[in-house]
Order: structure tokens, then C-alpha cells, then sequence
């Protein structure tokens, strides 16, 4: 192994199959107290006809079967709790385990949204102290707290935008979107009814605000913008950008993926914006959990308010909470029940936990990302270089004279231990390299990246193949992407030939 | 700050390297006038005591002590240990989506067991890694058929979760498409008849739920070969998934939604879920969602990997098939190692129990004087009942006796006022459905 290599070492891992390949007719996981009142006969009670044989192929394992089975295949991920996960707007920091804890708790996760409202306070004041906080820290009027993840309150946003505008009679035809935001914006604007036009950054990778002015016209509904942008630069002219828009009487719409650069520096409402989402699972340090659950709360002045989906946090006479299931001018229902609730949880333990200080969060993440810059500037090419906040975007120019690529930089760093940064995105970087340390790097694990990093551009530079052909320590090497796509085997099948799921 | 690992000297130092005065130097590309000066108005800072003491100090305000007969989406099952033992391991808690396949083929093969799963469970050829719940799953699986017909009409049957038929109504208003809503009959099933009145060759769906939101066991066979003629898909949503260890799945369906709660998760006040769509093979490449393949590595090994990217936000951006960026992966994950402990027997055991416990809840209650059953039609854990009396009074009666009543119909189906929707499963003990049916029977005999 290459001494340069500091963080990682060789070790053993266990091979293991499918779930499906472990069964065995007869075994079990899983025993049910007994049944306590006559038991019914399925036929009789359902009809022959809606009555299902065994599942076909369903798994029979035991438990010490399915714990090691699942530990073992745990073993194969990479995580937070091993390193650092520098993954560029995916805000990837620690995950405090006491948040796991409360959401367990009896009387948190065990509550039922149809139960009654007067034995639902405390979920419903947890509720609103998350509302409390988030717009404090965001400094606009309204929230919703429904929202299931940041794709779903982007397009909340912009149906309330569009009902804002509906209710003035027009709601407008298109949604202007930077060439540098992330693939959801383009796709979530389709899905509120929008068509969508690009518009190009200006050379240091900011909104081209003279352009800015000639593309909003009055067919325009809003400007769906990242700040900071996903080059991790703040957009200076933001407040010149709301005036332009609302001079044309457009809205002014927030990516807040990147809030973990803002919070408590500054405040996209006092900024001009007019609604947001947050996403909790970044800023506000909920688990992504290998991609899920998130939550993507949105934030709003008060002309958006009416518009809120339903149902609505309301306080009442003396204090006491409920929820509204209907309001005339809402853009209706995005997710059923109350939003969700055991993500929203977490994130206000996170919030509770800091309280004000959460500033220091956002002062050490940019600290991070600036130090990570100032070491890797030379070692690789930095396209844009205005200031950076919460991450830095470099590109593989300097490499690519070698035939090395930003993913095959990204693929060597798994064997220096790392979780690879964003490849290949803001699309207007090409080749880019988007590393977002996050807050919770120590000064060590930050040096260990950088050293890492800097080892591979000297590799680069006298060895490509051994990065070209990387990764070399994991458990699988690189996989046939082309093949999986062009003849997919999407679930697991007996190897003998049997009749498909019984019935 | 106990989650920040630096100290004082070491910000210092950091500064140093960088060339950097202070730490507002940092922040010098944000005009000063919109730099924040105050303090943020947040509670805090807390230690981890006292964050857990809040948190405890809220739960005692919500339903602890009460038996609960509410379902309507939502399902109270056994769970074992090992789910969160397993879901809690910080390699699969802190990991990101899987992209980078070398280092997530933990994610991905417990991805690639969950579409399998749900394969097996629902008929269907192909399923996916997850939405965000039921209502947004079924939500998808109409845009879907919306894509694969170029039509934009769709038949909801009213017997289809309410709050799924709002969530539904949201995302139409804006993309063109038409609901329209199809009754149900004296039996608590689809209307037939008015189904295949209103389904013409401009319809894209025909969407049922089953069992439906009364509890209400479909018969597919009356309803798909109407729709299949029109040229339609036939999509079924599933709310309570435990029905499916005893109830014959929808394999005649085009696309199946369903909600994965029953499997292992906690109500939790609604979220989070994982929502489910499973397919035909030839629809594939219109599906919404992540899915996990299984494929070869350069040395010939068994691994996974996303695949089918082409169909999502970040790759084909406005061209999409759909917004969603994310799954319910920890959810799912929940799910898959649920389902493996049940296991084959185990499933079907839980749903025989809920089954029989159904089956006595609505015999004891029907000893009541003035109780009746709504609807004839075969159920599996939750049945509707009509009272005397109205039920949000009867409810407000059960609360003194720690019980939480049947959900009251009157609000979503105006003609349904006193009927309520009462739910059993395999949690709720003998004991609990006699008290129940005890205190149920002395308020409506109580005078108003």
C-alpha cells in the first residue's frame, strides 16, 4: 500500500449473498405473541377468491441470520461516522445520536396523526418551536413545515408562487433558472406547470444581472436562484436581482441547499428572496440515511402565506395548537398527514442543541472549505476565484493533460479512505471537483484530505494508471454501469424456473 | 460546542494558513448591510440532557396511556428490535445516496432486496427504491400512466384515501390533468357500473385502493377489464401492506402504489414512510424514482449499481420523469430487514391476526343495541360501523376511558356521518376490543 496513504488501511470483509439466497423453508425471525381470540378462517372471511397462497420466494431466515446478514452488507458503505464525506451540496456533517434517541422516544414516534388534537400538543408544539426557529434563522413570515424533501418544497414554492400570481389573474409561463443549479429546479419547474429557460452565468460564475434585466419580462413568474451559488460563491447582487423581478412583479425563489453557509450570517429574507426551502437533512444535520428520509420545510413572506398547503399550524385561545385541515386560497395538500414528523424532530434537537451559537457551525464550516481551498490552489486548477463559502469548486484541468478525470481523482480517493467529493457538477465547471467539508472536520481530517488529495495529483502526474484504474482496495472495483442499464436486472429470481408470485 | 472538533487555537491556526485576518474575513463577499449583528431569538444552547428532557417533556403531552383504534393510512404493528438495531448502524444512518457504487454496495444490495420485495409482495415485475409516502406514490403512479397513455384524464375511486385523492388534486392542477371521481356502491366497493360509464378512451388511469379506505377488500375483476379496454392503466394503492400476507395481490394492475408503514415503521405523527411503485417491465423506463441493479465489476463480481439514471432530475433536468431526488432509503432499508425477520410464515401469521382480531372487534361491536355494520363487502383489519349517535360525542365519551375511538367518516364523506372507521390489528389484545366495546356500549347509552 502506497505510505502516503494515511487514513485507510487494508481489511478483512465478509462476502455475502442475497437474503433470498440464506432461505431455507421453515425458519424464522420473528415470533407473534399468541392469537387471543378465535381465529378467523381466512377463506370464510375474505373469500376464496381474494385469499393469497404463500409468497413465492419470500425470505425464511432466522435472526442471527438477518442481523449479521444486514451487518455485513453495512460493513460494505462508506459514512459520516468513518470520515469525512466531502460531498459538494449535500452538506454531509455529523448526525447527533441523541436526535436519534428522542425521535424513539414513547410518545414521539408512537403517535398517530388521526388521534385527537388535544392529546397531540406536544407534537404540535414541537411543530411549531421548528417554525419558530427556521424562520428566525431565515428571516421570512410563513412556513410549511409538509414538505418531504427539498425536490417537494421546490415544487411547493413554486405552486405557491403560482398561486400568488393566479390569484392577480396571470400566473405567468416561465421560471428562469441559472445554468448552475441543481437538476431538480429545471425538473421541479415542469412539474408546477412552467417552462423553463436557462440563463448563463457571467464569467465569474454569478447571475449576468444586466442580461438578468432584459429576460424578465412579464411572462416571467420567478427566479429559482442558489445563494450561496453551487460554485459556493454568494451572489453579491441578490438584492438588485428581487428588485429587477418584483419591478416586473416576479418572485424571487431560493434554493436553500446551501443554507449551511448563511445561517446566522445572514438572512434571505432580509436578502430580498420571497420563498425558499430548506433542507434538513443538510443544514440542519438530519441523516440522509443512504438517500432518504429528508425533509424540505419552505419559507415565505407574507404575500405567499394564503397560499400555504394544508393542513395549517394554528394557535388558538390559550395557547393550544391545531392544525387546519382547510383554507379557501390554499394550494392544497403536497403529502399526506402532517409532514415528516420524525425527520422534523431531529432537526429541532439539532437546532436546540446550538441555539444562537449555530452561527459557529457555519463560521467553521466556511473556515473548513477556505482552508481545503488555500492548500489544494496549485496541486489543482481553481476556475473561479472569487471568495468561497461553505465549499469550493476546482476543476481537473491540470490532470486532464495526463487523461485523468475528476472521477477517476474521485475513484482514487476512496483508497486514501475518503468518501469522494461531487464530480462533474455545477455543469458550468467542466470536469469539477465540489468538495463541502462541512462543520464537523477537525484540523486533522481536513490535513489528512488535503494530503490525500495532493498525493493524488502527484500520482496523476507520474503514475495515471494507478488512478485511472482506481479504485484498488474495495470491495468490488469498478462496476459496469453501460451493462446494468442496457439489460436491467432489477430483482432477485429462483434460479429454478417456478410459477410466478402465487396467488 | 460538543458537535464542532476544533479548538480556539486551532480556528487560529486555520485563519493563519489561509492568509486571513478573522473569521469575518470569511464572510467579507456578503455586503455589510446585510450582515446579521443580533443574536438569533432561538431557544438554546442545550446540552444533551436537557435536549432529551424537552423532548420528554413533550411526549408526555400527547396520547401515552391510551388504546388507539385508528388506522385510515396509518397502522400500529409489532416491530422488532433488530429493524432499528440495524437501521441505527452509522454506515447505513450516515451515508449518502448511493453514487459512488464501490462504497455503497451495502445500500444498494439492501435496495436491490427491497425492490424484490416488493415484487414479491404486490405481483408485479419491477418496483422501485422508494418515494416519499403512499399519497405522493400514487400521486407518481398517475403522472406515470399519464406518460405511457398521452392521455390526461383520471378516475379516482372515492374509496381511495382522501388525503391520497387531495395530494393527487394538488399536483393536477398544474399539469393539465382532469380527476374525476368515481362512487362506491352499498357493498363499500367501486361502483362498477359508473366505471364503466365514465371511462372512456381519454382516460390515462383508473385509480382504486384496496383494501380501501373503509377497509373494503376490491374485486379487481369488474373493474380491470373495463379499463384495460379503454386503453387505461390500472392502478391499484396500497395502503395497509400487512393485507398482503393474506390477500391476493393486484397482479392484473399496471402500476401498484403502495405505502410501506406497516413494515416496520412507526407511526411516528405521520412520517417518515416509504412509499412504493411496482410495474410492469416494458412500463420501467417510465418510472419515477431510484432503482438498483444488479451488474458485474471488471473482475467479474456480483455488485449493484443505480442504473436507469437517464430518467432522473440530474441527469435529463426539464425532461425528467420526475422531480423526486430523493428516496425514503433509510425507510425502505426499515422495511427490507422488517420483512426478512417476518419472513415468509411470519407475515402471513400477522395478517391471519389481523384478520381474526378484526373479525372479533366487529362481532363484539355489533352486540351493541343500535350498532351496525355499513358495508357487506369482506374486510381484512379495519371495518366501518354506523352508530346511533354521533361519533365525534361517542369519541369525546371514550377519551375519559383512555380509549381513542374510530376515526369519525362524517368529514370526508358527508353521507357517511355517524359511520366510523375502527381498526384492529395484531397489537390490539382481547382484552383492549372488550373494554372497547364495554365503554363504546355505556356512552351511547349515556343520555346526551
Amino acid at each position: 500500500m502506497n505510505k502516503n496513504i494515511k487514513k485507510a488501511s487494508r481489511h478483512t470483509n465478509q462476502s455475502e449473498g442475497l437474503i433470498f439466497e440464506k432461505s431455507s423453508p421453515g425458519k424464522r425471525a420473528f415470533e407473534l405473541p399468541p392469537l387471543d381470540v378465535p381465529a378467523a378462517d381466512p377463506a370464510k372471511a375474505l373469500g376464496a377468491n381474494h385469499r393469497r397462497a404463500g409468497i413465492e420466494g419470500f425470505p425464511e431466515v432466522s435472526e442471527i441470520e438477518v442481523l449479521r446478514h444486514f451487518t455485513r452488507l453495512s460493513t460494505w458503505n462508506y459514512a459520516i461516522d468513518l470520515g469525512m464525506y466531502p460531498l459538494g451540496s449535500c452538506t454531509m456533517k455529523y448526525n447527533p445520536r441523541v436526535n436519534e434517541f428522542i425521535a424513539r422516544l414513547d410518545g414521539i414516534a408512537t403517535e398517530h396523526p388521526y388521534q385527537p388534537q388535544e392529546l397531540s400538543q406536544g407534537c404540535l408544539k414541537i411543530l411549531r418551536l421548528l417554525e419558530k426557529c427556521l424562520l428566525e434563522i431565515t428571516g421570512m413570515d410563513a412556513i410549511t413545515l409538509q414538505p418531504a424533501a427539498g425536490a417537494h418544497g421546490e415544487m411547493t414554492g413554486l405552486l405557491l408562487i403560482r398561486a400568488y400570481l393566479q390569484k392577480q389573474g396571470n400566473p405567468r409561463k416561465k421560471v428562469l433558472i441559472p445554468d448552475s443549479a441543481h437538476g431538480t429546479n429545471p425538473a421541479t419547474a415542469v412539474i408546477a406547470g412552467y417552462e423553463v429557460e436557462n440563463i448563463k452565468s457571467e464569467s465569474h460564475g454569478q447571475i449576468d444581472v444586466e442580461k438578468l434585466r432584459d429576460q424578465v419580462t412579464g411572462d416571467v413568474a420567478a427566479l429559482m436562484i442558489t445563494n450561496p451559488s453551487t460554485l459556493g460563491i454568494f451572489e453579491q447582487r441578490i438584492p438588485e436581482i428581487a428588485e429587477i423581478l418584483h419591478g416586473k412583479g416576479a418572485l424571487l425563489y431560493m434554493d436553500g441547499a446551501n443554507m449551511n453557509a448563511l445561517t446566522g450570517v445572514t438572512r434571505p429574507g432580509d436578502l430580498g428572496v420571497d420563498v425558499m426551502h430548506l433542507n434538513l437533512h443538510k443544514t440542519f444535520s438530519t441523516p440522509h440515511g443512504g438517500g432518504g428520509p429528508g425533509a424540505g420545510p419552505v419559507a415565505m413572506k407574507k404575500i405567499l402565506e394564503p397560499f400555504r398547503p394544508v393542513p395549517i399550524l394554528v394557535e388558538k385561545e390559550g395557547g393550544r395548537l391545531a392544525l387546519e385541515p382547510v383554507r379557501p386560497d390554499s394550494i392544497g395538500r403536497v403529502k399526506a398527514f402532517a409532514g415528516n414528523f420524525g425527520v422534523l424532530v431531529r432537526a429541532l434537537a439539532y437546532i436546540l442543541a446550538y441555539g444562537p451559537g449555530v452561527r459557529q457551525a457555519t463560521e467553521d464550516a466556511v473556515l473548513n472549505a477556505n482552508y481545503i481551498r488555500k492548500q489544494l490552489e496549485g496541486a489543482y486548477e481553481l476556475p473561479y476565484s472569487l471568495p468561497s463559502m461553505h465549499e469550493v469548486v476546482f476543476s481537473d484541468a491540470i490532470q486532464k493533460k495526463n487523461g485523468v478525470s475528476t472521477m477517476d481523482i474521485a475513484k482514487r480517493l476512496i483508497d486514501y479512505g475518503f468518501h469522494p467529493y461531487t464530480t462533474a457538477f455545477p455543469l458550468i465547471v467542466p470536469g469539477a471537483l465540489m468538495i463541502e467539508p462541512t462543520e464537523s472536520e477537525s484540523m486533522e481530517e481536513c490535513d489528512l484530505f488535503i494530503d490525500a488529495m495532493k498525493a493524488i495529483a502527484e500520482e496523476a502526474a507520474t503514475k495515471p494508471e494507478i488512478v485511472k484504474t482506481a479504485p484498488h482496495t474495495t470491495r468490488v472495483r469498478r462496476l459496469d454501469e453501460v451493462g446494468a442499464a442496457r439489460k436491467p436486472i432489477l430483482r432477485w429470481k429462483p434460479s429454478a424456473p417456478r410459477s410466478e408470485a402465487a396467488d | 460546542m460538543r458537535y464542532l472538533p476544533k479548538s480556539p487555537a486551532e480556528r487560529q491556526e486555520m485563519l493563519a494558513a489561509i492568509g486571513a485576518k478573522s473569521i469575518e474575513e470569511l464572510f467579507s463577499s456578503i455586503p455589510d448591510r446585510f450582515r446579521l449583528r443580533a443574536t438569533l431569538d432561538i431557544p438554546g444552547p442545550y446540552s444533551e440532557a436537557e435536549v432529551i428532557q424537552y423532548f420528554k417533556d413533550r411526549a408526555a403531552e400527547n396520547s401515552k396511556g391510551y388504546t388507539s383504534f385508528l388506522g385510515a393510512g396509518v397502522y400500529n404493528h409489532l416491530r422488532s428490535v433488530v429493524t432499528d438495531a440495524i437501521i441505527q448502524r452509522g454506515e447505513f444512518l450516515t451515508s449518502y445516496t448511493p453514487y459512488q457504487a464501490e462504497i455503497t454496495q451495502g445500500t444498494l444490495q439492501a435496495i436491490f432486496e427491497f425492490q424484490t420485495l416488493m415484487c414479491q409482495l404486490t405481483g408485479q415485475e419491477v418496483a422501485n427504491a422508494s418515494m416519499y409516502d403512499g399519497s405522493t406514490a400514487t400521486t407518481e403512479a398517475v403522472l406515470m400512466a399519464e406518460r405511457l397513455t398521452g392521455r390526461q384524464r383520471v378516475l379516482v375511486a372515492r374509496s381511495v384515501h382522501p388525503e391520497y385523492r387531495e395530494v393527487l388534486k394538488t399536483y393536477a392542477k398544474n399539469s393539465g390533468l382532469r380527476v374525476e371521481e368515481i362512487p362506491f356502491t352499498a357493498s363499500g366497493t367501486v361502483d362498477a357500473n359508473a366505471l364503466q360509464a365514465a371511462v372512456k378512451d381519454d382516460v390515462a388511469a383508473v385509480v382504486v385502493q384496496s383494501p380501501n379506505f373503509f377497509g373494503v377488500i376490491e374485486s379487481y375483476a369488474p373493474l380491470v377489464d373495463v379499463t384495460h379496454t379503454a386503453g387505461a392503466m390500472f392502478v391499484v394503492a396500497i395502503a395497509e401492506g400487512v393485507s398482503l400476507g393474506l390477500v391476493r395481490p393486484p397482479a392484473e394492475a399496471d402500476i401498484v402504489a403502495m405505502e410501506g408503514q406497516s413494515f416496520g415503521l412507526p407511526p411516528s405523527y405521520g412520517g417518515p414512510f416509504a412509499g412504493v411503485i411496482a410495474s410492469r417491465d416494458r412500463f420501467v423506463r417510465q418510472m419515477p424514482g431510484r432503482l438498483a441493479g444488479q451488474t458485474t465489476d471488471s473482475e467479474g463480481q456480483r455488485g449493484f449499481v443505480l442504473t436507469l439514471a437517464t430518467r432522473e432530475q440530474h441527469i435529463r433536468r426539464e425532461k425528467a420523469t420526475s422531480n423526486i431526488c430523493t428516496n425514503q432509503a433509510l425507510c425502505a432499508l426499515a422495511a427490507t430487514v422488517h420483512l426478512a425477520l417476518l419472513g415468509k410464515e411470519g407475515l402471513r401469521e400477522m395478517a391471519e391476526q389481523n384478520l381474526s382480531k378484526a373479525q372479533f372487534a366487529l362481532s363484539e361491536l355489533l352486540k351493541i343495541p343500535g350498532v351496525r355494520r355499513t358495508f357487506d363487502a369482506p374486510f381484512f383489519n379495519e371495518f366501518t360501523v354506523e352508530l346511533p349517535r354521533s361519533v365525534k360525542i361517542v369519541n369525546g365519551h371514550l377519551l375519559r376511558d383512555k380509549i381513542i375511538g374510530p376515526l369519525a367518516l362524517g368529514t370526508p364523506y358527508p353521507q357517511l356521518t355517524k359511520h366510523a372507521l375502527v381498526c384492529v390489528t395484531e397489537t390490539t389484545t382481547r382484552a383492549e376490543i372488550e373494554r372497547f366495546a364495554n365503554a363504546l356500549k355505556l356512552a351511547l347509552e349515556r343520555p346526551i
